[in-house]
């Protein structure tokens, strides 16, 4: 069902955790769909030095939630808003396409992390952050 | 592990099956010997279902499974006996082979009631005997559900179908060769069972459909099954179901409370981890099955790392299926979303061993702390 990477990540998950004093803060899903993940940043002249999660899901969430931070690590903010969830897919060698949404939420908590920073330090936010579409089901508190 | 999923089929019930692949492969309905070696075999597994269940031989129809089983009561009752009435009562935790066959009955026109569940998963039977109208053909309830194990009250519901004169359906398929059955005591007319439930093969089950309960068919064709279901039989299944249903039913006194006490032995240390809950009866439940919910995590996880243990179980949170809905049965029972996303099944097995519950006694909590660990729900005391 799982790739070998998404297996590695969700077995070995990278950047586990919380940040203290963390520069952004982005929290994306409802625990009634079954996904929610927070990612925690530390900024520094907007380049994104560290970055930490907590993911409540299946192993797909957990493995997206590990590659995006890994993937985001080092990068500008700008660099990282432009991290799509198809490319966190194929980080992992590809997700069963029930499992995409969970690509969706590291994407989505990224742009709210993001935001966080941005707002916190006087700046606008970049967009709207996308209703939830996590959840794939219609579920009252998401929004589909 | 998860035993309610599938069992292996037996040794000795392979042994069985095996002559009738290539050996005895006649057809029964063939008139020269190995057609009648054939028939004759039929029979005499068709002898021992009834056996097991108190029922006749000529009330048991061979289908390929539970869910045609399911599918061939509530359909061939329904358009049997359209004209007397199109109401149906059934429970909103049953199989998806009822619950979609009793969906796509009310696109053609029928009615289908679906009772609620208490917490434990049981359904009331004043609630049955409320539920009954006029124009109600069949009651269909299970004998015991296959996510949490809950066991229901069906003589009982049996007595008041059989009083307001209505079919009576249970779909058994969890609870045959686990739990003792009688049908005639217990006033069903129609019960579903499936062979890979209880050491036999897959692909083949029975109908149980008592004599004189109006029916229509739902496989067209030759005259198989006394003509109810067309076919050529599927020997070697219908032998091994056979052989099956007979072992399970003379195993049952020794192997229930085996079960039950592993069962029992898991449960009562599974619920010493924080934030843990039983789903289901806590007493009236199938010897095999445990289900407990873990708050703050996700069943999937919980899957994929007791495999890398080596240890098989179920979840009835969504993220495992392909819907992405989280199990019906919980939440008919109330258990809010968020919380049957961490739901686990185990269901224990004739291999299973006091060893194999110790080792799963050792890894499940280490698996769950590892989870709440990574969860931003866990509660800080709890990480």
């Amino acid at each position: 069902m799982y790739s070998e990477k998404v297996m590695d990540h969700f077995m070995n998950p990278r950047n586990v955790g919380t940040i203290d004093n963390p520069d952004g803060v982005g929290e994306e899903g409802n625990p009634s769909c079954g996904d929610i993940m927070k990612m925690y940043l530390k900024v520094e002249n907007d380049v994104i030095l560290d970055a930490k999660f907590q993911t409540f899901g299946c192993g797909a969430a957990i493995a997206s939630s590990s590659m995006a931070t890994e993937m985001i690590k080092g990068k500008t903010l700008e660099e990282a808003w432009q991290l799509s969830n198809k490319a966190v897919a194929e980080a992992l060698d590809g997700l069963p396409p029930i499992k995409m949404h969970c690509s969706v939420l590291a994407e989505e908590t990224i742009h709210k992390a993001i935001n966080d920073y941005l707002v916190k330090t006087g700046r606008e936010p970049w967009g709207e952050p996308a209703a939830c579409s996590t959840c794939g089901h219609d579920c009252d508190t998401c929004g589909e | 592990m998860d035993h309610a999923a599938t069992t292996y089929a037996a040794p000795e019930v392979v042994a069985e099956m095996l002559p009738y692949f290539s050996e005895k492969f006649g057809n029964p309905s063939s008139v020269y010997n190995i057609g009648q070696e054939n028939k004759t075999a039929v029979d005499a597994a068709r002898a021992k279902v009834a056996a097991a269940i108190n029922a006749e031989p000529n009330e048991i129809y061979f289908t390929a499974g539970g869910s045609e089983s399911d599918n061939w009561a509530l359909k061939g009752v329904a358009f049997a006996n359209s004209r007397k009435g199109k109401h149906i009562i059934t429970t909103a935790i049953e199989h998806h082979a009822i619950l979609h066959a009793g969906e796509w009955l009310q696109s053609q026109g029928f009615e289908v009631t679906y009772l609620p569940v208490d917490k434990f998963g049981v359904v009331s039977v004043t609630d049955v005997e409320k539920a009954i109208r006029p124009d109600t053909i069949l009651i269909s309830v299970m004998y015991a559900n296959n996510e949490v194990g809950t066991i229901q009250p069906i003589k009982e519901i049996g007595s008041i179908a059989k009083a307001h004169n209505i079919y009576f359906h249970t779909d058994a398929v969890q609870a045959v060769g686990h739990v003792p059955i009688d049908v005639k005591a217990e006033h069903i007319d129609m019960l579903s069972l499936s062979g890979h439930k209880f050491y036999g093969p897959k692909g083949v089950g029975a109908l149980y459909i008592k004599k004189g309960v109006r029916i229509q068919n739902l496989i067209h064709g030759g005259a198989q099954e006394s003509k109810h279901r067309a076919g050529t039989e599927n020997v070697p299944g219908i032998v091994g179901l056979g052989v099956a249903i007979e072992r399970a039913v003379q195993k049952m006194p020794v192997e229930a409370p085996r079960l039950a006490r592993m069962r029992d032995r898991l449960t009562a240390e599974l619920l010493k981890i924080p934030a843990s809950h039983l789903n289901g009866h806590p007493t009236q439940r199938l010897p095999n099955n445990v289900n407990i919910t873990f708050e703050y995590i996700e069943g999937e996880g919980i899957l994929l790392l007791l495999n890398m243990f080596g240890i098989c179980a179920s979840t009835g949170s969504a993220c495992n299926s392909a819907s992405l809905e989280p199990s019906h049965v919980l939440t008919a029972m109330g258990v809010p979303h968020e919380i049957s996303h961490g739901s686990v099944r185990l269901t224990v097995g004739e291999r299973n061993t006091d060893e194999d519950v110790k080792y799963v006694l050792e890894k499940l909590p280490e698996i769950i702390h590892k989870l709440r660990s990574m969860s931003p729900l866990t509660p800080k005391e709890l990480k």
